[in-house]
């Protein structure tokens, strides 16, 4: 595996921690953390912060029955929760928001597809598949993108993304990203907005794609 | 405390945090008297600590059994190279507000799988210890307005933008406190991502 070069913020690591990121990001997030020791590391200093945090909080006291309560219930039996496994390039987080099955990819157009894993008013995060050597349509964002290659690589106006590289892009950003020589480029695209295209096809299709 | 760094014999599992060793034996031992002083330590805090994050005294105590709960069921995750007790819980307390208030999981970064039959290496778990003692230190010696901004980055109060837009926010100083047991840790991911 070739060397990240592109990682979360800082900010958005410590947010992701406290919880406060919009659920799109924090798959992305969860995704590219899964994929880089060093955010993984930076991710788990800012849960130290927070430990710090907790401990240092003033105490409330809690009702006298609490704690047997709970001391009684440690024996019942619970359902644990699924664990997501990376299957092939796609790591646990994003096997859990396809719920574990495979892409169902829809045509774009120019041999683009894509797979909507989720979309609502507070942003949408898709599977993207392009071509090698293909555009993804001219767009501007209304808000925040943070895309991560999963397969292949592509290079936009601001340099050059490859697996588990985190591209993060403003609404100030009109770019266009091109999936480079070899296999297709397969990212994972999160948005807090719903994409802008600026050609006037795709912008006429949106209602359509759900882009 | 420089002076303390030369003495690697003397390290073991006695010198560990009182919490550390609660917790360990709670993971492996399933010790239940460990477990109920875990939770004269935590719940208070837990509970001051969720009502300051905007629930109720009663939303409250029901968050803390379920972060309590969770302590107990997912105690074999409980990786002292990697996490202070306290750390490890506040992770688990965030999760439990976010998962209730918005209805569905949290998503959260594969697991790290420990290779079989590692050794405890006491002198990692101590230096992420001593570690975490200073940033608590650092994080007392904070001005007031500025304890109370990260304060409330950590109680999930602020957005990742007005996190960023906090200029003068010592996030990187204080961080960087807890770098040194952590580099060594990157390293050992490193080995095992080849």
């Amino acid at each position: 595996m070739s060397a990240i070069n592109h990682h979360v913020p800082d900010a958005m690591l410590a947010a992701y921690a406290a919880g406060t990121l919009p659920h799109a990001f924090a798959v992305a997030v969860a995704s590219h953390v899964s994929l880089c020791p060093k955010c993984r590391v930076a991710l788990e200093a800012h849960q130290a912060v927070g430990g710090a945090v907790l401990e240092d909080t003033n105490a409330v006291a809690v009702s006298s029955s609490l704690k047997d309560s709970i001391l009684a219930q440690l024996d019942n039996p619970f359902t644990p929760e699924p664990v997501f496994e990376r299957n092939g390039i796609y790591p646990g987080p994003v096997m859990e928001a396809m719920q574990g099955r495979a892409p169902k990819w829809k045509k774009l157009g120019m041999g683009v597809r894509q797979d909507i894993l989720s979309s609502d008013a507070h942003g949408s995060v898709r599977l993207l598949y392009i071509p090698s050597g293909q555009a993804v349509p001219d767009h501007s964002h209304n808000g925040l993108e943070m895309t991560l290659v999963l397969q292949g690589s592509f290079s936009d106006e601001t340099g050059r993304f490859g697996v588990g590289d985190i591209e993060i892009a403003d609404e100030t950003l009109e770019h266009t990203p091109v999936a480079d020589p070899g296999d297709a480029c397969i990212c994972l695209a999160a948005t807090d907005a719903r994409l802008r295209f600026s050609a006037l096809m795709p912008r006429l299709l949106q209602p359509l794609f759900r882009i | 405390m420089p002076r303390q760094e030369r003495e690697p014999v003397s390290q073991s599992k006695t010198d560990y945090s009182q919490q550390t060793m609660w917790m360990l034996a709670v993971r492996d031992n399933r010790d239940r008297t460990a477990f109920a002083a875990l939770f004269d330590h935590f719940a208070p805090r837990l509970k001051g600590f969720i009502i300051r994050s905007g629930a109720s005294a009663h939303q409250a105590e029901e968050i803390v059994q379920d972060v309590m709960l969770t302590i107990w069921r997912k105690a074999s995750m409980f990786d002292p190279h990697r996490a202070q007790v306290s750390a490890w819980i506040y992770q688990i307390a965030r999760n439990r507000q976010i998962d209730i208030a918005r209805k569905e999981n949290r998503p959260m970064p594969e697991e790290l799988k420990e290779e079989p039959g590692m050794e405890p290496d006491a002198s990692q778990i101590l230096g992420l210890e001593q570690e975490a003692g200073q940033l608590k230190q650092a994080l007392a010696n904070l001005k007031p307005e500025q304890r109370e901004i990260i304060e409330k980055a950590y109680l999930g109060e602020l957005t990742h933008q007005e996190i960023s837009a906090q200029t003068g926010l010592p996030l990187g100083t204080i961080k960087s406190r807890i770098r040194l047991g952590l580099e060594r840790l990157r390293h050992e991911l490193k080995d095992l991502k080849q």
